[in-house]
């Protein structure tokens, strides 16, 4: 009953298009009525596809396919001839990154540090331990057709889309599908075309991942697990202690297919591409539209793109006051985003074109114009549409030209498909017509000789279905309206005179006739036929707009660089030189650098080819080196697990983060970017240096041991949240999730050496754990009382290895003996304390004695504002305890390279060493020192005068593009409220110091 | 008979102090006190070599560079080769109402429930043992304006020495301001950051309306108490009284150039005493600022520069901005992470960054008393005003040189240990450190 109901609606709702396709099962509630819907379209300019030029022909479909294209086509006789003289056929476009016809999940409640965390997936059935990972989604099978979404993509020119679920961070499958008003069954062309993947767990609640290294990582464990799975499951379908794992089998199968990655920011294709290199597939990217930002290392990924075209919508920065807080960085995206595609055209790089994240699909052509204006070719543009998604989809036996024997999808517009006054007519989708505009104007416009009641003649300009004008002496405005056979003609016959006619009638084509009245109320008869076409108007329209962009700059505004700082020769002339050696201070030194290198110490040092730094009454010390810092990342905490040690920071490095900067011009050369303190054992620390400009591989200091942030105490039994239920909620339990960690890591190593190994699963937890108790990879403890301290030291000492260091370790001076006996090294803050319970004994005098103890300590900041004053936080220790200034300064250079184990490389002026310096304008512990240049490998990455010119340049910059902002405004183009250019900084969870009044901390890993 | 307290001496309360509860307020010292041939900062921008102060009864009766010292009874500190300053000021700070920072609900007594709180008072919940406050005397912290925070009106600030045995014998000026917490004007995107907003919602608008309901509630009060006889009594509109006979302040917490320019109604309509805290922005409208006579407290300048294109300097040159354009401001230290210790510091930045330092000092002593309204009393090293003095080895504002020695609190000698001295002491002895 109900599927005869279906096939009424159907039928009705096709009514009006060509086709009518029987289902064979589905039986019909009336006559039968199944036609061929053999069409033949002559006398068009017809573009089969891209990469051949146009033909003047014919094209001749059947049965929703296409039979015959070509200039000499036999046409059969039962063929409909539609006559497409001056229009144009093109293949319709296809999109490759949709969710047409597929329900969009909402989301349900969230993650809230102050809400019970929750740990396990809510998802029904035999499926997967984390609710992100969605693979046993099938797009084909929760898709229904959706004829009001279909309209506007159809009128946007697409036939074909691929369509799945954009929720999760493996997403499942996704299917062709065509945007005919049809069954389901009839229009999805390809059931299981692809498979999907994303950073963004969308609408899982689960706690874990909270982080996008937290995704990287759980993307690159169910590598691992679907692997395990097959190898376990081969026989039985199930894996031992696994049972059966529905959502690891559609991982492993969904493999077949072609692998879509929505990244969609140009650093997060990177993250994606190398996840697919790690485990040797090849993803298809979505962007984010900013790529033309770093073209050459997404060029470097050998990705094919899918790029959305949602520009930046202009803001209204009328008031200075708004505008002030839009970034320059913000502006200048909005000027060059429309350059994205051109970008990636110049740049040979494979990509296609979809209307994702454009707010609304009649954009779409607009936008794509845009990009066309900005450079992008009219032929690649086509092809991004055609050809390139329906290969990449391994359609294009079916899809993506006009060929015989694919399907029937293809555009009949006026004119180029890509000038601003073309219009899409129709699009035929599976044979079937889909009226987009009337090209009724074209059809009528024209000169008419007019005759009424057969002796006066009138010459009519018909010029558009609402205007035209009689040519007497004067040529007069008629009262016109066609609707394409309905005419309506009202004139009079002399510009201000009474007399006229009042004329109504039908077309039939090039002859018109009708009967009327004239001004006097006689009756009149009329006909009219069509003369001749109005002669063409000479282009005077508007002339092409020119695309104009200022200088990309990296990264993009706000103190971006155009070139990347080369390692210079320089010889620094009589400063007093702060070597860390057994030299001490030295008055009166030149330091010689070279290739990067710091080549010679010495007075009266020559060297003919070196650019000359006077350093007269100035002070060259060794870069300042932060050992806690969380600057430049995307993400800093994973606190979705108590025990994280598989997620990585140097997995989401942003090297866009201004903090690189601004720390240059405090004198940081080297920072040691950790992870934050939300659980016991956190994730993987990148040690990275200030390379401002560089890529985010660039960024990381090479060859350095690895590290990984654990924490104890507060924040990891999350104190400050009253609903608790992430196991421990005390340090007793903080002890036990040691205990359990590594007791797990040690009966994993076992097993890895075992006869059974091959069996084991691959686990990039214990992994990073097993590497601690190899000392492979070494443990910064984020740590306040003494009581944490001894239990960490005693867990540490049972299982064999030692903690490299403990940061933060306010309390440190109370058990610095045992730390000393331990190997332990201190990390801490000048004079922090009382923010917290657990620093209610922190005292200014900790540096102070933990040095005297005989440990090594470092002064780090934790704080991306005071990161840039570390010279001043050494300084306090001199001031609380009375050390020796030299000692002092060690504390944020030598004193935590050695703690990072790069004291061969970097922390002291020594012939041989990396050339990170920095010349201040002062003793570098006084307040009134500044860095006037910042060297990083010998290049000057800072430099006061040019800092001086650059913030020049970016006022200049600024008023241009707020200048042309308001230059569109007024010339009418749509514009938003101005929106501040807001910034996340990420800290630890500790740091309550204040930073700008546009940045949000990210301190917790609310999502 | 003389008393020489040599710096030995000073420094020996420290060793033998047992813990912080040991630590006794000083009695009134009644007498002559002498800091003798000291390099004294006024506190104005002069600088006085070689100097010697005379107190009085713990007032300063005179300065001189030949003072006659008598014979008698009198304490003599010997200041020679050190710096002399007046007391530094927290001109605006939670210290005695905020123990431990958000973790521990307990322990804070700075934020009331509601919007509209014009009669509480930061004084009555002071805790005058706060472990805070000696670790900020050590830094020449002396007196500070204890500001409750909140929603709308949070209440009203008091102005305290740091040497007393109860919120009553702590107070040096009772309710100094109130405080007025402008919700903000920037604009954000609905969903940005923590708090969700509604799409629909603009919430510059609707920060504008909140504003406009302290308008009006200020106009009922001064109405209030323009009222001969009052038949009901309201203890809010009670509590505003005194902003409209000038004896308080108002209080205005923003940043913004639309928030700071929004504060000057309070001004023209209200005819209100009004100072800016906060003031990231003021560096925009400092002659504007200047204009309306509105004064302003920075509240942090160790800061990141609002906008990522902003100059990387910029929260260090904002006084120098405000100096030249002769705005009345003054630097505070907000920081949580150190309770505000660092108020010198901050001060030395903008000395680094454009200001003098005897204008950086000024910042910090003079100017935060005058916008306190206490400058009659301390804020400066001057005949007639209280004893409030520190003694530093060297430049206090820079963290290199700076060590407080010596401090005084109208004339009273202040006992600088702290907690922290006295776990240093503990566990040097642990070590053996000498």
């Amino acid at each position: 009953m109900r599927q005869l109901k279906t096939a009424v609606i159907l039928l009705l709702l096709s009514i009006s298009s060509g086709t009518v396709i029987c289902q064979e099962t589905f039986p019909v509630n009336g006559v039968a009525d199944t036609r061929s819907g053999t069409y033949v379209f002559t006398n068009a300019t017809i573009v089969k596809d891209a990469s051949n030029a146009s033909i003047q022909g014919s094209l001749l479909i059947k049965e929703g396919k296409i039979v015959a294209v070509g200039n000499a086509i036999s046409i059969p006789k039962e063929a409909i001839v539609i006559d497409c003289k001056g229009k144009y056929i093109y293949p319709s476009f296809i999109d490759i990154y949709s969710d047409y016809g597929i329900p969009v999940p909402q989301r349900t409640g969230g993650f809230n540090f102050n809400q019970p965390a929750q740990l396990t997936s809510n998802t029904k059935g035999a499926v997967g331990w984390n609710q992100a990972i969605k693979s046993e989604v099938n797009g084909v099978s929760i898709f229904s057709a959706d004829d009001s979404k279909a309209k506007d993509l159809r009128a946007a020119g697409f036939g074909l889309v691929l369509t799945h679920q954009k929720d999760g961070i493996a997403r499942g499958t996704g299917a062709v599908v065509s945007l005919a008003n049809k069954a389901d069954n009839l229009v999805i062309i390809k059931d299981k075309a692809s498979s999907h993947y994303s950073f963004s767990k969308g609408t899982s609640t689960q706690s874990y991942p909270g982080s996008m290294m937290g995704s990287i990582a759980l993307l690159r464990q169910s590598f691992l697990d679907g692997q395990w799975y097959k190898n376990q499951s081969s026989s039985t379908g199930k894996a031992n202690g696994e049972g059966l794992n529905l959502t690891l089998q559609a991982w492993n199968n969904n493999l077949a297919y072609p692998l879509i990655f929505d990244a969609n920011d140009k650093w997060n294709d990177i993250r994606a591409d190398r996840i697919g290199d790690e485990f040797g597939v090849q993803f298809i990217i979505k962007g984010g539209g900013n790529e033309y930002q770093r073209i050459k290392e997404i060029s470097g990924t050998k990705a094919s793109y899918i790029l959305p075209l949602n520009f930046p919508q202009s803001m209204d920065v009328e008031d200075p006051n708004d505008a002030r807080f839009i970034s320059l960085g913000t502006l200048k995206h909005w000027e060059m985003a429309a350059g994205n595609a051109a970008a990636f055209e110049k740049a040979g790089i494979n990509f296609c074109i979809t209307t994702a994240d454009l707010r609304d699909s009649k954009q779409f052509m607009s936008s794509l114009r845009k990009s066309i204006e900005a450079g992008l070719s009219e032929t690649k543009a086509l092809e991004a549409l055609t050809k390139v998604p329906a290969t990449l989809l391994n359609i294009y036996n079916e899809a993506g030209s006009i060929e015989a024997g694919k399907w029937a999808n293809f555009i009949i517009t006026n004119g180029p498909v890509f000038n601003e006054k073309t219009d899409l007519l129709q699009n035929w989708i599976q044979g079937e017509k889909y009226e987009i505009k009337d090209d009724l104007t074209d059809q009528i416009k024209g000169n008419y000789s007019l005759v009424i009641n057969g002796t006066k003649n009138f010459s009519l300009d018909v010029k558009s279905s609402s205007s035209a004008d009689v040519l007497l002496k004067d040529t007069v405005a008629a009262k016109f309206v066609s609707n394409g056979k309905i005419v309506s003609i009202n004139f009079a016959e002399t510009k201000r005179g009474k007399k006229g006619y009042r004329l109504s009638g039908v077309s039939n084509g090039n002859n018109w006739s009708g009967t009327g009245v004239d001004s006097s109320g006689n009756a009149v008869w009329w006909t009219a036929a069509f003369n001749k076409a109005l002669p063409e108007k000479a282009d005077s329209a508007k002339r092409k707009k020119t695309y104009h962009s200022g200088e990309l700059t990296y990264p993009l505004g706000n103190y971006g660089i155009k070139e990347t700082p080369k390692a210079e020769t320089i010889l620094f002339k009589n400063a007093t030189v702060w070597t860390n050696e057994k030299d001490g201070i030295v008055a009166n030194t030149d330091v010689l650098v070279q290739n990067g290198k710091i080549i010679s110490i010495g007075k009266n040092l020559n060297n003919s080819g070196a650019k000359i730094i006077d350093g007269t009454g100035k002070h060259l010390t060794p870069g300042i080196i932060d050992e806690h810092s969380h600057i430049a990342v995307s993400s800093i905490n994973e606190g979705g697990q108590s025990v994280t040690s598989e997620v990585r920071i140097g997995d989401n490095l942003n090297p866009d983060d201004v903090d690189i900067y601004r720390q240059l011009a405090g004198g940081v050369t080297t920072s040691h970017i950790l992870h934050g303190s939300a659980n016991t054992i956190g994730g993987q620390t990148q040690l990275i240096k200030l390379r401002w400009g560089a890529n985010d591989e660039e960024l990381k200091y090479k060859g350095a041991d690895g590290f990984i942030k654990f924490a104890l105490g507060e924040n990891v039994k999350r104190t400050s949240s009253s609903a608790n239920n992430r196991f421990p909620d005390t340090r007793m339990g903080v002890e036990e999730v040691q205990m359990d960690a590594f007791t797990r890591a040690k009966d994993y190593e076992n097993a890895l050496k075992g006869p059974n190994a091959k069996n084991v699963r691959r686990d990039l937890e214990l992994d990073a754990l097993v590497e601690i108790m190899n000392k492979k990879r070494f443990i910064t403890c984020h740590s306040y009382v003494a009581s944490e301290i001894l239990e960490t030291i005693k867990v540490a000492e049972k299982f064999g290895f030692s903690i490299n260091t403990f940061t933060h370790i306010l309390e440190g001076y109370k058990v610095a003996d045992k730390m000393k006996a331990h190997g332990a090294n201190g990390s801490t803050f000048s004079d922090w304390w009382a923010y917290k319970l657990e620093v209610q004994d922190a005292i200014p005098y900790n540096a102070g004695i933990m040095h005297n103890v005989g440990l090594n300590v470092a002064i780090n900041s934790d704080d991306a504002e005071m990161a840039r004053r570390l010279n001043q936080e050494a300084a306090k220790i001199v001031k609380y305890s009375g050390i020796s200034e030299e000692d002092a300064f060690k504390m944020v250079t030598l004193n935590p390279a050695k703690m990072l184990h790069i004291d061969n490389k970097v922390g002291s002026i020594k012939a041989g060493k990396d050339a990170d310096l920095v010349l201040w304008s002062d003793n570098p512990l006084s307040i009134y020192a500044k860095p006037e240049k910042t060297l990083v490998d010998g290049a000057v990455y800072f430099d006061i005068d040019k800092d001086a010119a650059m913030r020049k340049e970016i006022a200049n910059e600024k008023n241009r593009l707020i200048l042309k902002m308001l230059e569109e405004k007024k010339s009418g183009g749509s514009s938003g409220a101005a929106m501040p250019s807001f910034r996340r900084v990420n800290t630890c969870m500790d740091a309550t110091h204040q930073h700008g009044l546009l940045d949000i901390h990210e301190d917790e890993n609310a999502q | 008979m003389k008393k020489y307290f040599s710096l030995i001496i000073a420094f020996a309360v420290v060793s033998t102090a047992m813990a912080q509860e040991t630590v006794y307020p000083a009695p009134a010292y009644k007498g002559l006190l002498f800091i003798k041939n000291g390099n004294v900062h006024v506190g104005n921008g002069q600088v006085l070599p070689n100097t010697t102060i005379k107190i009085n009864n713990g007032k300063i009766e005179s300065l001189g560079t030949n003072l006659p010292i008598p014979m008698d009874d009198v304490k003599v500190i010997d200041a020679t080769g050190k710096e002399v300053y007046p007391g530094l000021i927290s001109s605006n700070t939670n210290i005695g109402i905020r123990e431990i920072s958000g973790a521990v609900r307990g322990s804070n007594d700075y934020r009331e429930l509601g919007d509209w709180n014009p009669n509480v008072e930061s004084i009555k919940a002071y805790n005058a043992d706060s472990r805070i406050i000696n670790t900020l005397r050590s830094n020449g912290i002396l007196l500070a304006n204890i500001a409750p925070q909140g929603s709308l009106i949070a209440g009203s600030s008091s102005t305290v020495q740091y040497d007393a045995w109860t919120w009553e014998d702590a107070l040096y000026k009772e309710n100094t301001a109130l405080h007025f917490y402008m919700p903000s004007l920037m604009q954000r995107q609905g969903g940005f950051g923590r708090t969700q907003q509604t799409p629909d919602m603009d919430p510059a608008k609707a920060a504008l309306n909140r504003i406009e309901l302290v308008k009006q509630f200020l106009k009922e009060a001064k109405s209030y108490n323009e009222q001969s006889i009052k038949t009901t009594t309201n203890l809010k509109l009670e509590a505003c009284k005194n902003l409209f006979n000038k004896t308080q302040k108002l209080f205005i917490h923003c940043n913004l150039v639309k928030e700071m320019l929004i504060a000057v109604d309070f001004v023209k309509e209200l005819g209100l005493d009004v100072v800016v805290v906060g003031g990231s922005e003021s560096f925009q409208i400092a002659p504007l600022l200047k204009q309306h006579n509105i004064p302003v407290i920075l509240n942090q300048m160790h800061s990141l520069p609002t906008s990522e294109d902003d100059d990387v300097d910029q929260p260090f040159k904002t006084p120098t901005v405000l100096q030249k354009a002769g705005v009345l401001f003054a630097i505070n230290d907000a920081d949580g992470n150190t309770t505000g210790r660092n108020l010198a510091f901050n001060a030395g930045t903008a000395a680094a960054y454009g200001l003098s330092k005897e204008e950086a000092l000024q910042a910090i002593t003079l100017n935060a008393a005058k916008i306190l309204g206490i400058d009659k009393f301390t804020g400066s090293i001057e005949a007639g005003k209280d004893a409030n003095i520190i003694i530093s080895e060297g430049d206090v504002l820079d963290m290199r040189s700076s060590k407080i020695t010596h401090a005084f609190i109208q004339g009273r000698t202040i006992d600088l240990t702290d907690k922290h001295k006295l776990l240093n002491e503990r566990y040097k002895k642990k070590y053996n450190i000498k």
